[in-house]
């Protein structure tokens, strides 16, 4: 044999083994989508406008509390609209004073009207900010929630930013996609929050004016015999004594071996504020709030030095493991919100694996005995071939740690289908020169030639498409995208190259070729 | 050994106005299916909201499931029974409802309804926004994928075959999507990539007798051979590789449609549809290359005379 004729055996054999290192062991490098093994995928959007307000919110009490430390007196802070800060000096006078606070202390802020004689002015956050902040609420939010799914234990999550605002979350094989999702959107923004006793609760909550400086909240409690919910109205402070920044460790614990709470361990700087904090209030009462709903009000007894404090409340031991996570985890900067969600049940995923088996078998059993009915020797050839290409394909898809989804399957069901077009344009032309005359080597020499043109051409389009496919789907469609371009490429190099070598093998060597078997 | 069509030799050009009437009828009584009477029915993926799977643990009926769901109050369900009587998918419009609860609350709903116990296989969501979103990408991608393919089939052959193949591929693409609308189906994302992949594929048939064309006419027309001729000749001589590989196609979307699942069923049904009007089309798609012609070249002799008719 020749050199070029080794060359090219080495060249299939070499494809064909690299492709088995590939696939095995096959449990291990097959990549199941979140259709096939169960699981959920979930595209939340990150709120930033109300990010931004809850920021310009805070820096609006900064600012009420910076001045007012420093004796100027405020009669108003509000936000407008989502990066702006009302403000209403109580005394004109003061307003140089103030000038120079606004500029040592809130420098992403710049004044944008101001009226001098009236002691009113307008603070917005520069544009430069803005775009900081949109950014950063994104990564932020991404990071919070790669936290929160590493702890809540999930083999091979994936968390990306999708365009702008959006992240994407896959957590394959979730038994529980309710908590799951529970434990991701949760803004888990904590706050204690000293109760303003100023104002009678019951009364705020039916509508009478409340300080410029309190809010209304509710406590959500219910009975543990009647299941019933009662809301119960509680008048606290706007403006957050701690944060869950604030916050180093949490724990989970029993009380009385029973009740579960989580325990909470304050950073150093939060210790500190909290000591003071609980000896200038002894007697209080301190709301813990999170996400805008009290979770328990609890008196201040004495002085709490230790940096220690504690969530109590009427929750399952499972709920107080995830308020845990949450908690350690740190916050969303933003509200995020569900804009899309496809779970699957672990059984309906079984399901479907078996099906795309039958649906895989069935379509290569029909393809391969009409090949062979119809094309004989050659037709064997030609399944030989295809079962070449759904080798490198189930390689490929492994070593590019694509997935395999449904709409995957079907791309490969598919390609057993296509596949072997190749190899049906090749012979029918072999057939055809053979018709015209010619000898077996010359038509063999011509069909392969003739027919490759036609080949590339009828390639082209359905990449065309597949592409365009990929650029626009989304999981699962992209899968299919994927094993449907994989398919036919391989195609070229099995129906093609392979096809021919074997031919070359068989009829091309030695002595006169009298017949095919084509 | 088995061969097909092997001295094929049926008169398409001279038929070829029934083919074109064929394809055309076709295309009108899809469009007119579509746009007055069935319309497209869209999945959730471009409308939004909510799609659930339900199994119960023994057999229920759609009376059990929405009697469930009133109980909860979620809008206009539709409720199909998904393959045998235990299964069930239920379709909600957009939903006010926070998703987060929804899977938890539809479960306990036709539970307590049932008295027995079910699972939720399966839930998708989506959001208005998202939906909105893909309806437009959809046509893009669509329209994109034939764009490609009219440049690339231009760039290979010829601007003409371009612009012929683009019109096969609108042919096949609506003629799917009126027996889509016919038989109600629902067009959701998979249903999508069947189309994109109608669109790639059926041209095919339609590229082998182009090239055959053109390969027959770089060898020099015949003495005596008109075009009408020889593009009939083309056609007849590719008749049986056109019609094979379009088989073994069909084969594969066929045990798709019977073996794949409800989940894929939609999916394979467009291919089936797509994989045959392909292959017809690929008759009146190269007739018209005889058409192009023909009109063509009498346009500059017609030019201040009147037009020689034949």
């Amino acid at each position: 044999m020749t050199r070029r004729l080794w060359l090219r055996i080495g060249l299939v054999a070499f494809v064909a083994a690299v492709s088995v290192f590939y696939l095995y062991p096959p449990r291990k490098t097959m990549n199941l989508g979140l259709d096939l093994q169960g699981g959920i995928h979930l595209v939340l959007g990150v709120d930033i406008d109300k990010a931004l307000q809850i920021q310009t919110d805070r820096t609006a009490e900064r600012v009420r509390s910076t001045l007012e430390a420093k004796g100027i007196a405020v009669q108003k802070a509000e936000r407008r609209g989502n990066t702006e800060i009302q403000l209403q000096l109580a005394a004109p006078t003061t307003w140089a004073d103030a000038q120079t606070v606004f500029e040592r202390e809130f420098p992403s802020f710049e004044v944008k009207e101001a009226d001098q004689s009236a002691g009113r002015l307008v603070l917005a956050m520069r544009q430069r900010e803005i775009a900081s902040q949109r950014e950063s609420f994104v990564r932020q939010g991404l990071e919070t929630i790669r936290n929160r799914v590493d702890q809540f234990g999930v083999a091979e999550p994936s968390i990306q930013q999708q365009g702008e605002n959006r992240i994407l979350v896959q957590l394959p094989g979730v038994q529980d996609p309710e908590r799951a999702k529970a434990l991701i959107g949760k803004t888990a923004l904590l706050e204690f929050k000293l109760v303003d006793d100023r104002v009678d609760p019951a009364q705020a909550a039916g509508g009478a004016p409340l300080p410029p400086t309190a809010e209304l909240l509710y406590e959500r409690r219910v009975d543990p015999e009647t299941k019933q919910e009662r809301r119960i109205p509680i008048v606290v402070q706007k403006k957050p004594m701690l944060t869950g920044a604030d916050v180093a460790d949490a724990e989970v614990r029993l009380d009385q071996g029973t009740q579960p709470y989580v325990s909470l361990t304050l950073t150093p700087a939060g210790g500190k504020v909290f000591a003071q904090v609980t000896t200038d209030n002894v007697g209080r009462l301190m709301a813990i709030v999170l996400d805008g709903n009290v979770y328990s009000a609890p008196r201040i007894q004495e002085r709490i030095p230790s940096g220690q404090a504690q969530i109590t409340g009427s929750f399952t031991l499972e709920q107080a493991r995830d308020l845990k996570i949450v908690l350690k985890a740190g916050a969303l900067p933003a509200p995020v919100q569900i804009l899309e969600e496809r779970s699957v049940g672990p059984s309906l995923g079984a399901d479907s694996i078996r099906k795309g088996i039958v649906s895989s078998a069935a379509a290569a059993l029909a393809v391969v005995v009409f090949m062979l009915v119809y094309y004989r020797l050659s037709g064997l050839i030609a399944d030989v071939a295809l079962a070449l290409n759904l080798l490198i394909l189930m390689a490929a898809l492994a070593g590019f740690h694509a997935t395999l989804t449904l709409p995957g399957i079907a791309g490969v069901v598919l390609t057993i289908g296509m596949a072997v077009d190749t190899n049906i344009l090749i012979f029918e032309r072999i057939r055809e020169e053979l018709r015209s005359g010619k000898t077996v080597r010359a038509a063999i020499d011509s069909g392969f030639a003739r027919a490759f043109r036609t080949v590339i051409d009828t390639h082209v389009t359905v990449l065309v498409s597949a592409a365009i496919l990929y650029q626009f789907g989304t999981g699962p469609v992209k899968g299919f995208a994927v094993t449907l371009a994989i398919g036919l490429l391989a195609s070229l190099f099995t129906a093609v190259f392979f096809t021919r070598l074997v031919f070359d093998l068989m009829y091309m060597r030695g002595r006169k070729v009298e017949s095919i078997s084509i | 050994m088995i061969q097909i069509f092997v001295n094929a030799n049926y008169d398409f050009v001279g038929k070829r106005r029934w083919f074109y009437a064929a394809s055309a009828g076709l295309m009108l009584l899809s469009l007119i299916w579509i746009l007055f009477a069935g319309g497209l029915n869209y999945g959730i993926d471009f409308t939004g909201g909510a799609l659930i799977q339900v199994r119960y643990d023994k057999p229920a009926t759609v009376d059990l499931v929405r009697r469930g769901l009133d109980e909860i109050k979620l809008g206009a369900a539709v409720i199909q029974q998904f393959g045998d009587a235990q299964e069930y998918l239920i379709r909600l419009p957009q939903v006010a409802e926070n998703p987060e609860t929804l899977s938890k609350q539809v479960r306990d709903a036709l539970a307590k309804a049932a008295g027995g116990k079910v699972e939720i296989r399966r839930l998708e969501f989506v959001g208005p926004q998202v939906g909105r979103d893909l309806q437009l990408q959809a046509l893009y991608a669509v329209l994109a994928g034939m764009a490609g393919i009219l440049i690339y089939v231009a760039f290979r052959f010829h601007f003409r075959d371009g612009v012929i193949s683009v019109a096969a591929i609108a042919h096949d693409v609506i003629v799917t999507l009126g027996a889509l609308s016919i038989t109600h189906r629902e067009l959701s994302l998979p249903v999508l990539a069947a189309l994109l992949t109608i669109v790639g594929y059926s041209i095919n048939d339609t590229i082998v007798v182009f090239d055959r064309i053109r390969e027959s006419r770089g060898k020099g027309v015949r003495k005596g051979q008109t075009l009408a001729e020889l593009v009939n000749a083309a056609m007849n001589q590719t008749l049986s590789r056109t019609l094979l590989t379009s088989f073994t196609t069909f084969i594969a979307a066929a045990v798709l449609l019977i073996f794949g699942g409800e989940v894929l069923r939609d999916f394979a049904f467009a291919l089936v549809v797509g994989v045959v009007t392909g292959t017809y089309s690929s008759i009146a798609a190269a007739s018209l290359v005889l058409d192009w012609e023909t009109w063509s070249r009498a346009r500059p002799r017609s030019s201040g005379k009147v037009p020689a008719k034949a």
